[in-house]
């Protein structure tokens, strides 16, 4: 195939796009407008919390001593490190290094994963501790009882639903290094790895409203 | 069938408030679609297409026709907004002054009734003419909503918190109460009606039922019940706060906040106690009554706790039969 | 920018329908068009589900003792409401309209995610399969509205079903809109500048922004409504801590924009129709594009409004009643534009020209009846009560419903290539529109008089103009079954269709062919003149 038809019709080209340029900006608009919905997504919890931490803020102050600050200090190191190493791997692949590519997507899916492997061991301390709201829950201060359940229950939830949004992402990681080692990136082309890394960002930068939230403001030893 | 309006009946002087503030609205809509549809019509009919080819001039637009047509139906509704939020307002406040309170608790699928001289009823609402009352809802376990059509008004009935609306009646007769919030299976036969009556007959109402113990009494029966007596009354020790005077007054709190000892306070307070500690007393003392006392009882003790304090000068005494 | 190359394997007698055979073509297709009738199908599925319990609510009202069980009665309003709502409304115009139109409006070829377009469908039909297994296995009666604590702690029915069903579709509408913003965005043809898109694009895109900031907020409530009836934490039940008005509040700021959801691309379908049928240029149309985008701004901004009476504070209610007035302006500036468009045009009465009209005529009557829901002191007495139910169906289905069978009408050639029976689809306009009024216009007077609504008996005054309004239903429900029997007929057997029918101005008609070719363009188009230049004039430069 002759350069010139490659410059005409670029394999990765879809039929409906007039350019690559529309194409990419296209992607992009639309992964970032998602982005916009996770937020709304998210935001209606932490109204939800802001709300309950208000009202039962002695509470609030009781159930912080159990949050593992320890664990969330170094998951957030965790996810900082692993949108380093995301960055990265977008920059290699615009400059068309697939070693590194492949090397950093690595990196970063081990990082993900250190990060849900120190989170369920959180969460089974939690298990250990009878915080899980539901049938089993008992909580140590009994006049808190009720209010705690709630402020776990959004615990939960919120951490929950971060967690599932980078089992989801860890999925995608996956799916770009079986990519990437089948050549499919070039210099050219590589708007998967930008979009999938705006998506980790943003997974990253959810995290980093949640870890404050919720281990660090009113925490009481 | 008689003659047939477009208004229920009209039983407070609000209702009529309401009604006039409709009939403007009325007026306001019924011009609009009145002009609306002319407008349509005539140019349907005056620029009718004549020809296939008809090539009608183009106009693209008018900046002052849009702008006086945003302004003034603008200005319209903000008689509308200001005459509704000031009658709104006003019915949801009530006066400070005399009003006879009356206490209602929902439950699925009847309303049950406590008037201050202890008298009961089930579905049935008894008030006089010329006399401001003030009720107090509360729900046993879902949302419903107590509506009284003849008054124009309604208000959400929602469990965990306690709601108010007030009206003076002037006319005598029988109006319907419905539930106006669904809740469940039978929530269309959640009705009841509300009788008027003018004062004398009112009186001889009120006399004639009950145990004749007010609900002040019956509360002070439930605070003995459950031993609340044991600390705010026998109490040596200074464990709790002694329960005079407290109702209607503002409360200091260990944390250093003030708030006002009202109906929903009281309430706190005995389900939930370590909510709100007053200041110079501890937590985890009082036993906490969440899921043991039922809402008319809560009720009761809140018009015990009243009656124990000197009438401030925003307050009142109860009525209670001799 | 490069040149846009035409498709190697373009052929002029091909068309999206005729282009590929087979059901794998249809069920696998990524063509906008194609994925639009796929949708138009199980819209129009939904939508006699939802008149079915309709049907069987008018015929228990038309005695004051009922005929129902009171709980069949409250599982028919609460199954009506859910299907009609998230299962033909919110999809209804943007999901078979739009998707076919938006692309060959602006000169694309297709949306800018065909395979996201089509996973779309496939969501909602998963979403309709929940909602439909939880009416199989026995209903729900919650009320479309799900309030707690009743949904989360008294219901004995399939809530958790339901509601997952409402959160699978929601995603499906999340997908349109974020579709729709990147295509229009993106993907305009040289010379479709943002001031000559048809309004139709304009609404569309309104109704998008909302669909992509509000739902996500109503996924998040259902969900967290399923958590509590599974674990019971208490965050909605007061017995254990919670707020049930948390839930109403949360609810509320999804379902209110979702009303704009519900009646802006129903505008946007309006301004086509009175351009054409004035032939026209729509008066004011910056004013009208403007004001479909302040409708979704402020859309946002007024949930409050649902609780008056609901324990809200004063305060939050004044504001929340200022700002719903402020929405009725922009509204009420594209009834007025709309109007001063038929001044001094070439008006016809075709059948698409009529459902304008009627929209024109009862949107009117029902945007003003909100205003009176927003007056404080009025809505005290009228809400939760009949007088609602009529203001919010002369707006939904005297509104958006007219404007989706107008607009249905009106690409009925450009969608089937052929021409439907005038005379029928003229006197079908008129038996929905009598049948409608007879149906809607005696709630307003119910709800005066006190009836309140999710009402299975109800007191004997309310029994006449019942009896009246289930008289309307049955017109109205025949009248809704006379276009399915002639729009069924004419595809298969009506004429031909020309190229434009109408003579409409608009790249779907003038450069696309009828029907159109899978991508839409044989030559791709370049646009030289404003939308709805029907007077010949010529463009400014620049």
């Amino acid at each position: 195939m002759a350069d010139s038809d490659i410059a005409l019709h670029p394999p990765e080209l879809k039929h409906h796009f007039d350019d690559a340029p529309q194409q990419l900006e296209a992607s992009t608009l639309g992964m970032w407008a998602f982005l916009a919905t996770e937020v709304l997504f998210f935001g209606g919890m932490f109204c939800a919390y802001t709300i309950y931490r208000h009202a039962y803020h002695d509470a609030f102050e009781s159930t912080s001593r159990f949050m593992n600050v320890t664990i969330g200090g170094i998951n957030t190191g965790v996810l900082i490190c692993s949108s380093l190493t995301m960055a990265l791997a977008v920059r290699a692949a615009q400059l068309g290094q697939k070693k590194a590519l492949i090397w950093l997507l690595i990196a970063t899916l081990t990082l993900g994963g250190v990060f849900l492997a120190l989170k369920a061991d959180e969460y089974h301390e939690k298990y250990v501790e009878h915080h899980i709201p539901g049938p089993g829950f008992q909580y140590e201060e009994p006049r808190f009882a009720q209010q705690a359940q709630i402020l776990f229950f959004l615990y939960f939830a919120m951490t929950g639903l971060h967690a599932a949004h980078m089992i989801v992402g860890a999925g995608l990681l996956i799916t770009l290094i079986v990519m990437a080692s089948r050549n499919r990136f070039s210099s050219r082309w590589y708007t998967p790895v930008d979009m999938i890394g705006l998506y980790w960002h943003f997974v990253d930068i959810v995290w980093i409203f949640l870890f404050p939230l919720l281990y660090l403001i009113g925490h009481t030893k | 069938m008689g003659s047939f309006s477009i208004f229920p009946p009209r039983a407070s002087a609000g209702a009529g408030e309401v009604d006039a503030l409709y009939a403007y609205l009325l007026l306001v809509g019924i011009g609009m679609t009145v002009l609306i549809f002319f407008f349509v019509f005539l140019f349907a009919i005056k620029y009718r297409r004549k020809s296939p080819q008809d090539r009608p001039r183009a106009i693209h637009g008018s900046i002052p026709l849009e702008i006086a047509w945003s302004v003034i139906p603008f200005l319209i509704m903000l008689v509308m907004f200001g005459w509704g939020t000031e009658l709104y307002f006003r019915n949801y406040t009530p006066p400070s002054g005399d009003t006879l309170d009356i206490y209602i608790v929902g439950k699925q699928w009847m309303w049950k009734i406590q008037y201050p001289g202890g008298q009961r009823e089930i579905n049935e609402l008894h008030v006089p003419t010329g006399r401001a009352v003030k009720l107090t809802l509360a729900s046993e376990d879902v949302i419903h909503s107590f509506y009284i059509p003849a008054f124009r008004l309604k208000h959400d009935v929602v469990p965990g918190s306690y709601q108010t609306f007030w009206f003076e009646p002037t006319k005598p007769g029988r109006y319907h109460i419905f539930c106006a919030e669904y809740c469940g299976t039978n929530h269309s036969r959640m009705i009841g009606w509300v009788t008027v009556m003018d004062p004398v007959r009112y009186q001889t109402w009120l006399s004639g039922g009950g145990t004749g113990e007010s609900m002040a009494e019956l509360g002070q029966k439930v605070f003995e019940k459950y031993g609340c007596v044991t600390c705010h009354v026998l109490d040596q020790q200074g464990r709790c706060p002694s329960l005079r005077n407290v109702f209607g007054r503002p409360v200091q709190l260990a944390d250093g906040r003030s708030v006002l000892a009202d109906e929903a306070y009281i309430r706190e307070s005995i389900l939930n106690p370590n909510a709100k500690i007053v200041k110079g007393y501890h937590p985890d003392i009082m036993p906490v009554f969440q899921g043991q006392i039922g809402e008319e009882s809560l009720l009761q003790l809140i018009v015990y706790i009243k009656s124990l304090s000197v009438p401030t000068s925003a307050q009142l005494g109860q009525e209670v039969p001799k | 920018m490069s040149t846009t190359l035409p498709h190697p394997d373009l052929d002029v007698r091909t068309n999206y329908l005729n282009a590929d055979y087979g059901w794998k073509s249809w069920l696998f297709t990524t063509d906008h068009k194609r994925i639009a009738l796929l949708y138009l199908f199980s819209i129009t599925a939904f939508f006699f589900v939802g008149g079915a319990f309709a049907v069987m609510m008018r015929l228990n009202l038309l005695s004051p003792n009922g005929i129902f069980a009171h709980d069949t009665y409250n599982k028919l309003f609460t199954m009506h409401g859910v299907v009609m709502v998230f299962f033909f409304l919110v999809p209804s115009i943007p999901a078979t309209l739009g998707n076919f139109l938006i692309p060959p409006m602006i000169g694309a070829r297709d949306l800018a995610f065909p395979r996201i377009n089509l996973l779309s469908w496939y969501i909602y039909i998963v979403g309709g399969v929940m909602a439909l297994a939880a009416i199989v296995r026995g209903g729900v009666d919650t009320g479309w509205t799900f309030y707690a604590p009743f949904s989360s702690t008294y219901s004995n029915t399939h809530v958790i079903l339901a509601a997952m069903g409402v959160f699978v579709a929601g995603f499906s509408s999340i997908l349109t809109g974020l579709n729709f913003i990147i295509t229009i965005h993106t993907m305009r043809c040289p010379g479709m500048y943002w001031s000559r898109l048809p309004l139709f694009v304009w609404g569309h895109y309104a109704t998008a922004l909302i669909q992509v900031l509000a739902t996500p907020v109503l996924a998040i409530t259902v969900f967290l409504l399923c958590l509590e009836r599974v674990l019971h934490t208490g965050i909605f039940d007061p017995s254990l801590g919670g707020d049930p008005v948390l839930f109403q509040h949360l609810f509320w700021f999804y379902s209110h924009p979702a009303v704009y959801i519900m009646i802006l691309p129903g505008m946007a379908v309006i301004s086509e129709l009175v351009a054409c049928f004035s032939r026209k240029a729509i008066f004011g149309y910056g004013f009208v594009a403007f004001s479909s985008v302040a409708i979704a701004v402020l859309g946002f901004l007024v949930w409050g409004h649902h609780l008056f009476v609901a324990g809200q504070s004063m305060y939050a209610s004044m504001v929340f009643s200022f700002i719903s007035f402020l929405v009725a302006v922009p509204s009420a500036i594209k009834v007025f534009n709309w109007t001063a468009t038929m001044y001094q045009g070439s008006i016809s009465y075709d059948t698409p020209m009529l459902y304008a009209f009627g929209f024109i005529g009862l949107f009117t009557i029902g945007g003003l009846t909100g205003l009176f829901l927003a007056t404080m002191a009025i809505d005290v007495h009228v809400t939760d009560t009949y007088f609602v139910i009529a203001h919010f169906h002369y707006v939904m289905v005297g509104g958006m419903v007219m404007a989706y069978l107008g607009g249905i009408h009106f690409w009925f050639p450009k969608i089937t290539g052929r021409l439907y029976p005038e005379a029928w689809a003229k006197f079908a306009a008129l038996v929905i529109f009598v049948g409608f009024n007879l149906t809607f216009f005696p709630q307003f007077i119910l709800g005066y008089l006190g009836m309140p609504r999710r009402y299975a008996t109800y007191a004997d005054e309310f029994h006449t103009l019942n009896v009246m309004s289930t008289a309307g239903a049955s017109i109205l429900g025949i009248g809704y079954l006379i276009p399915m029997i002639y729009l069924a007929w004419a595809w298969r057997f009506g004429p031909i269709s020309p190229q434009n029918p109408w003579h409409a101005k608009g790249l779907e008609w003038e450069q696309s062919p009828t029907p159109p070719p899978t991508f839409n363009f044989i030559e791709p188009p370049v646009v030289t003149e404003a939308a709805y230049n029907y007077s010949g004039e010529e463009a400014e430069i620049g």
